[in-house]
């Protein structure tokens, strides 16, 4: 039926390609779940290396250059270019260790970024409140700005995750693994193959980044809800914060 | 006549001339000056033009559909969210499906690169300017309206030069993002710094890998700062206002 469908309007690729997904759902299913475990292991990397860094300088309220350029040069860095980088000149190979240095250099920019701002911008008032109740500066970041400042970190870990899922893609391209190695091996597996590889990876952002957005809404206080009502799917600056603070 | 030449054969053996060897090259040094000073001229530059071509093309139409998306949305309001998820459903696509999913429409083709390469900059440039248009300072919206300017008088006189700041910030991160984004039409093209890059990859050369690589970044930083040129051009009032 939908072979005919698409048939009538002259687009056989379609059909093929849905064709495909019928025939080898094992195949598509294996390589996809190769792209979450290394998505998944690119994003734990990251938010290691970056939240705890973001959180402290902004509960310090230094390094602000140093916080939001590394949001400007991460964008500016083509995932290409780190994994060869990656398999030439450090000698990490092709496979899992060159992805995974790839996917962590594209996570940390904006999961940094955004815990710097996010940290940082807490209210005033709520933390000078828990100082005069005695709190420690420990006590004041985990307990009063990090609650505060959750739906901003999580926008940043939301957007970095949804980075790691599309560039899984190429990385596997590139290194072996995931969808990616089909759509590339247009030898093995034919255009129906790779135009049905490049559909299931599509469906696979869209349905992660659907995810995400339930988890940050449920994330997100109730008083504060409607404020962030856009997705955000760029860092807070870099777009209209800069342009404001210039 | 045959045994002439069987009798000259030893004495001359056919090696294959490659040309001029580099030890730099043949020895996998790190990186090697001399190779990008003479190929600089065949390989490198094309290669940098290209990718600027690229971009340039991406991100004028991406901004010329963005600016009509947002001046629709700014008159007719309900227009704005579907224009807004639509724009961050194609955002979330990774390039190398989309690239891929064009190809039975336009084939393997400048034409595909340009328009999934311009469909990704309409999220950050839609969003920028259509922000940057509706955030006029009521005052001066006033203002206008005192002198009596009409409706399509104050959006080009007063409300767009106003909104430069927010567009040209959408724009700075559009670029950016284009020029590493085009790093992977090479799987599509044979062009720009992306293949460079690959063909570094596929012959394991390291100069070849650190000059494309690093001018893919050089490249963006430079239009950014450029770009933040273009802005204080643009909008020299804000530079008095910050004196003042």
């Amino acid at each position: 039926m939908a072979g005919r469908v698409s048939a009538l309007f002259g687009m056989n690729v379609f059909g093929d390609a849905l064709g495909f997904i019928r025939d080898n759902p094992h195949l598509l299913f294996d390589r996809a779940l190769e792209q979450l475990w290394l998505a998944l292991a690119a994003l734990a990397v990251s938010i290691a290396l970056a939240l705890p860094l973001g959180a402290w300088l902004g509960h310090r309220h230094r390094g602000s250059l140093f916080a939001i350029n590394t949001a400007n040069v991460g964008r500016a860095l083509p995932t290409l270019a780190v994994l060869a980088l990656g398999i030439v000149v450090l000698g990490l190979g092709v496979g899992f260790k060159t992805n995974l240095l790839a996917l962590v250099v594209l996570g940390v920019p904006p999961i940094l970024t955004n815990a710097y701002v996010a940290v940082d911008r807490v209210d005033p008032e709520p933390v000078g409140a828990a100082l005069g109740m005695g709190m420690t500066g420990g006590q004041i970041l985990t307990r009063v700005e990090l609650p505060l400042a959750l739906p901003t970190i999580f926008a940043g870990i939301r957007v970095a995750a949804i980075f790691i899922i599309a560039t899984a893609t190429i990385a596997g391209a590139v290194g072996g693994g995931s969808l990616g190695a089909i759509i590339v091996n247009q030898a093995a597996y034919g255009l129906d193959g790779v135009f049905g590889a490049a559909m299931c990876v599509a469906l696979l952002a869209l349905l992660v980044d659907g995810i995400l957005w339930i988890v940050q809404r449920l994330l997100t206080p109730r008083g504060l809800r409607g404020r962030t009502a856009q997705p955000t799917y760029d860092t807070p600056i870099g777009t209209l914060a800069e342009a404001g603070a210039r | 006549m045959i045994a002439l030449a069987a009798a000259a054969a030893p004495s001359a053996p056919v090696i294959p001339d490659f040309g001029p060897t580099d030890p730099c090259v043949t020895g996998h040094h790190l990186f090697c000056p001399g190779w990008v000073h003479d190929n600089w001229g065949s390989t490198i530059q094309p290669a940098l033009l290209q990718h600027i071509k690229l971009t340039a093309i991406a991100v004028s139409v991406g901004f010329a559909i963005a600016l009509l998306l947002a001046l629709a949305a700014d008159r007719y309001r309900p227009l704005a969210p579907p224009f807004g998820v639509l724009a961050a459903i194609v955002y979330t696509i990774p390039s190398l499906a989309l690239f891929q999913l064009l190809v039975p429409l336009t084939g393997l083709t400048v034409t595909t690169v340009e328009i999934a390469l311009a469909s990704y900059t309409l999220i950050v440039l839609f969003r920028n300017t259509l922000t940057g248009l509706q955030s006029t300072p009521p005052d001066v919206l006033e203002a206008a309206r005192g002198m009596g300017l009409s409706d399509p008088q104050m959006l080009v006189r007063v409300r767009l030069p106003l909104a430069i700041p927010a567009i040209v910030a959408g724009l700075r991160v559009a670029v950016v993002l284009t020029i590493a984004e085009a790093t992977v039409a090479s799987f599509i093209i044979p062009e720009g710094l992306g293949f460079q890059i690959r063909e570094g990859i596929r012959t394991s050369f390291s100069t070849g890998i650190l000059t494309a690589g690093g001018l893919a970044v050089l490249l963006a930083f430079t239009a950014d700062g450029l770009l933040v040129l273009l802005q204080r051009v643009l909008t020299p009032w804000s530079r008095r206002w910050r004196v003042a």
